[in-house]
């Protein structure tokens, strides 16, 4: 976005980024102990709700943001690739804790844990801890809604792809 | 009923069976020959109420070298747990008989021990690894067990060591 674009077009980013930013339907994928700490996020001490962003869905096809809480192991890697495609454009991935960032404990003796959940899915968040407090996981939900608040929604989260092609 | 009075009574009704004692800490326990552990078990739970079963493992020595499979049976009567050992070659075709059908808790266990030491259980209902993925080559808790750099396509090391990290700076 420069001072030169069209108005109109400036203007439909900051209605769409405003109403994707403020509702972001997390899918419920919890896969170790960080997801004890993700459903105390969504509980009522910490109300995630507060966001936007605590409308838990079961299902990939209703979820815009998946929150991969917990280790990923080999045999998990090839699901969580499968739950992410199956979730609808525009979609965003937050990387909750040590091993899902890059393999945590188990970086060196885990041979059935992936190093990293980047190695399958593109990730737009990586939030550190072992497992992070709820305050973390909030702070995180915030950076992304303003990474989503500042991108030309028109053309998706992979518009940018598009422009270089 | 002690220790003592388990291994005495086991050794009179399975000479052959019976292989010996370990002196292993915290508890001793009973060498058993592989062909007997299936009715020295079902001795156990029939004769003298052992009527549940805590735990199945194995252990592998690549010293020795053998495979070990542990039987933990356990007795409410006596309140007590009595820890048997079934030593086997240390090859791709150790098999020792699945005890699934005197105790339903073996069925996992057994299974389990399978996935990751390779040792087989004649007569398993449901012989299939449990925790690793059905594709998954060799079992991880042998010694001699050599993490794969690749599954599936997917790198499994954080980085190879023969080179730079894989993909943008350090951990």
């Amino acid at each position: 976005m420069g001072p030169g674009d069209n108005v109109v077009m400036t203007t439909m980013d900051d209605v769409l980024n405003w109403g994707r930013s403020n509702s972001l339907w997390p899918l419920t994928f919890g896969l170790a102990c960080c997801a004890i700490e993700m459903m105390a996020t969504g509980a009522a001490d910490y109300d995630l709700e507060r966001f936007g962003c605590g409308v838990f869905r079961a299902t990939p096809r209703q979820a815009d943001l998946m929150i991969v809480a917990g280790t990923v192991t080999l045999k998990m890697a090839s699901r969580i690739r499968m739950l992410y495609e199956q979730m609808p454009d525009p979609k965003w991935v937050i990387s909750m804790g040590s091993c899902s960032n890059k393999g945590g404990p188990y970086w060196q003796e885990g041979y059935h844990v992936l190093k990293g959940v980047d190695r399958v899915i593109p990730v737009d968040i990586y939030v550190p801890g072992c497992p992070p407090r709820p305050e973390t996981l909030i702070e995180a939900v915030m950076m992304l809604q303003k990474k989503i608040k500042v991108q030309e929604a028109a053309l998706g989260p992979l518009g940018f792809m598009r422009k270089q092609a | 009923m002690t220790f003592e009075d388990i291994f005495n009574q086991l050794s009179q009704k399975f000479p052959q069976g019976i292989l010996g004692k370990e002196e292993s800490k915290p508890d001793a326990s009973i060498k058993v020959a592989p062909s007997a552990i299936h009715e020295v078990i079902q001795f156990l739970r029939d004769e003298l109420q052992f009527e549940t079963l805590h735990l199945v493992s194995g252990v592998d020595y690549p010293n020795l070298p053998a495979l070990c499979v542990v039987y933990h049976p356990g007795s409410y009567t006596d309140k007590m747990i009595v820890s048997l050992k079934v030593y086997l070659p240390r090859t791709e075709q150790a098999k020792v008989a699945s005890i699934t059908d005197l105790y339903k808790a073996a069925n996992w266990h057994e299974r389990e021990t399978y996935d990751m030491f390779g040792i087989q259980f004649e007569n398993h209902p449901d012989h299939r690894r449990i925790l690793c993925p059905e594709d998954w080559q060799g079992f991880p808790l042998r010694k001699d067990y050599v993490t794969p750099d690749y599954y599936n396509g997917m790198p499994v090391p954080l980085f190879f060591e023969d080179s730079a990290p894989s993909e943008g700076g350090t951990h």
